[in-house]
């Protein structure tokens, strides 16, 4: 599979794209280090949404983009910051550089997009493999068993794929307030019903097969003949299908946090940098158009790769797996 | 079919009542002080010049049920409802149901300008590309949709606006022009039918309005239907791919028939059944999510951005308000879907 996948030009470029987000998003700390350094690793691999209800204080909070000053004009790029790299992001006499400018408030660009990658990496992932593992559990169980805890379950799921989830999404940020880990929460909350359909349909097929009645001869449990025989024979296009996924979240995502629904303005988040970027979008009223286009161009130009690199990627992938269309290709 | 259709009219209000609900069931953490802030259009505190005391406050909670069990809760809100009562919005200033009344056209006009084109487009453009499949035609269409559903609505607003606002300066934002606007709500020179400004212009013989209006609503409607002209234009094309496969469709070349009845008589109308089930919903489902940020990007004053302001500012009966609408607008969608699917395939009778 991965030898077709790299074979193909669109999928080949989708993976050369997600591999430079993934470095990216891993070497945040040395691409955009913080203003001062955090005393422990822990604070810049989980955000300070997923700490706050466990600490009353933060220490450091690398997530956060160091601000210019106060006012609110952008500041275009420096190019004297791209003399190294990674960019410099202070000059020797400790002025603030901004390798890609500022957004509005002065937000520092480059900063904001090199750990916003980070924040929307781990907020898909956090999201799928959640979503993911309540989808798989419900899913075998329902699919194993059958009779009425399937039909329990089944209909729990079509009620919940019937939700309007954007709808109950706002209402869920209008009770308790903004913030990415509401957001989280809630997607995993209405995200998990089509996978736990997914799989269920999987187990169907597979819990009639040789092997799975081979092993209640035996008399294995339940859950030996779940984990052990039925899982492991039909998982892996539910992981890869579901990972793709990962794109769209994102996506999701930061159209929530465009619309103010996020973590705060000087929040690492791609989203709420192109909600900065629409003010300044036609530059200063009687001046140049252009005048602030580093506002809107990075942050826009990355948010559409990202996404573009997970369908590529995800394209491909659902050709090569889907069995009826197998040679049309 | 009939039969069906009943039971699908029964089913439908049970998902209503079931969602609204939910929705309501989510206030349920909240203590009854909490609510009763939500639910007063100042600060309690400071209500009453400061005056209120809790003892007020207590009756206040008692006067309004608010420390009673969801259900009765419910009942008593959703009885509200049935006679036009949706609360009072601070956000707007105004009760609920006048908002939305106020509101809802705006957002409905571009929701009709963005839907059928979308619909009929994205048919037309996925049929085209399984009809020249793998030839450049389907290769520069799959290239299309594959950007289309990658570049966020709010990117491609922001990019549109800067293009033709920005730069040209045909599309402006907003729903109309100062001028325009002070004569569309003088009742004196212009008289609102509908609420919808390209056809209340019309039925004015205001042709510059109309084209005012007009001029506004380009960039809203084609930000809206892009998303999701993508994604059904993806499907149809499966679909379509899948279908022309069919023996079926050898059988029907055999016979003599045009390609073109072969195509549109016996491959799309086959490979429509999932493009409805499926897609319509989704696209549904898209626009929703879709019209929120649009008219966000847009500045376009319509019940989206209103919904958004609700939400950002704990304008719980706002929210409220806009989940009603929305959720009667997803049941009914589905019902026309089921509907629909009866026509367009024979061989489904719902009896």
């Amino acid at each position: 599979m991965l030898k077709r996948l790299l074979k193909n030009p669109l999928s080949l470029t989708g993976i050369v794209l997600l591999a430079i987000f993934f470095f990216v998003a891993l070497a945040a700390p040395w691409l955009a280090p913080p203003a001062k350094p955090c005393p422990s690793f822990v604070y810049y691999i989980v955000p300070d949404w997923i700490l706050r209800p466990f600490m009353k204080e933060l220490p450091c909070e690398p997530f956060r983009i160091p601000r210019d000053g106060f006012r609110a004009t952008p500041l275009p790029p420096d190019l004297q910051a791209w003399t190294t790299f990674p960019p410099r992001l202070k000059d020797e006499s400790g002025k603030m550089l901004h390798p890609l400018g500022t957004t509005e408030n002065r937000y520092d660009i480059w900063y904001g997009l090199v750990w916003g990658t980070r924040t929307a990496l781990i907020a898909g992932i956090l999201i799928v493999g959640c979503t993911l593992l309540i989808g798989i559990i419900l899913g075998s169980i329902s699919g194993y068993f059958g009779g009425w805890v399937d039909s329990v379950l089944m209909r729990g799921v079509d009620f919940v794929l019937a939700l309007p989830t954007f709808l109950m999404t706002l209402v869920i940020l209008s009770i308790w307030g903004r913030g990415l880990d509401k957001i989280v929460l809630v997607d995993i909350l209405f995200g998990w019903a089509g996978y736990a359909r997914f799989v269920r349909g999987i187990i169907l097929s597979v819990r009639e097969r040789e092997f799975v009645s081979g092993a209640k001869a035996l008399g294995a449990s339940h859950w030996h003949i779940i984990f052990r025989h039925v899982l492991p024979n039909s998982i892996y296009p539910v992981l890869i299908l579901a990972s793709l996924d990962i794109g769209s979240i994102v996506l999701g995502l930061s159209g929530l946090s465009f619309l103010g629904l996020g973590q705060g303005e000087d929040y690492a988040d791609w989203g709420q940098m192109i909600a900065f970027a629409r003010n300044r979008i036609v530059g200063v009223a009687g001046g140049d158009v252009m005048q602030y286009w580093y506002t809107w161009v990075f942050p826009g130009m990355t948010i559409t790769l990202f996404v573009l690199a997970w369908n590529l990627l995800g394209d491909a992938v659902r050709d090569i797996l889907d069995p009826r269309l197998r040679g049309t290709h | 079919m009939l039969g069906f259709i009943v039971r699908r009219l029964l089913f439908l209000p049970f998902l209503w009542f079931a969602i609204t609900f939910l929705t309501f069931l989510l206030l349920e953490p909240l203590g009854p002080y909490q609510r009763v802030a939500l639910f007063m259009n100042v600060n309690p505190e400071q209500a009453f010049g400061g005056k209120l005391t809790k003892e007020q406050l207590q009756r206040l909670i008692e006067k309004y049920g608010l420390d009673q069990p969801a259900i009765t809760q419910y009942i008593r809100w959703i009885k509200q409802v049935f006679q036009g009562n949706f609360g009072w919005s601070k956000v707007a200033q105004k009760p609920v149901f006048e908002a939305i009344r106020e509101r809802l056209p705006a957002t409905f006009e571009l929701g009709l300008y963005a839907v059928l084109p979308v619909v009929l487009i994205a048919i037309w453009l996925g049929v085209l590309s399984a009809v020249h499949h793998n030839k450049p035609i389907d290769h520069s269409l799959r290239f299309f949709s594959i950007t289309g559903y990658s570049l966020p609505t709010f990117v491609f607003g922001i990019f549109a606006l800067m293009i033709f606002y920005g730069i040209l300066g045909w599309f402006p934002p907003g729903r109309l022009s100062f001028w325009a606007e002070r004569i569309v709500y003088d009742p004196t020179q212009f008289t609102r039918y509908t609420g919808l400004n390209t056809i209340d212009a019309l039925l004015n013989h205001r042709w510059d309005i109309f084209v005012d209006a007009l001029r506004h609503l380009v960039l809203p409607v084609l930000t809206l239907s892009y998303l999701s002209w993508a994604g059904l234009q993806r499907v149809t094309r499966s679909s379509m791919l899948e279908t022309l496969r069919q023996d079926y469709i050898t059988t029907a070349r055999a016979k003599g028939l045009t390609e073109r009845v072969v195509i549109l008589k016996h491959g799309l109308r086959n490979a429509l059944i999932p493009v409805t089930t499926i897609a319509v919903p989704t696209v549904i489902g898209l626009m929703l999510s879709g019209v929120v940020i649009t008219e966000t990007v847009f500045n376009y004053k319509g019940l989206g951005l209103l919904s958004v302001d609700a939400t950002l500012q704990f304008d719980v009966p706002m929210v409220l308000g806009f989940t009603l609408i929305g959720t009667s607008l997803i049941v009914l969608t589905n019902l026309l879907v089921d509907i629909l699917y009866v026509f367009i395939d024979p061989r489904v009778r719902y009896d």
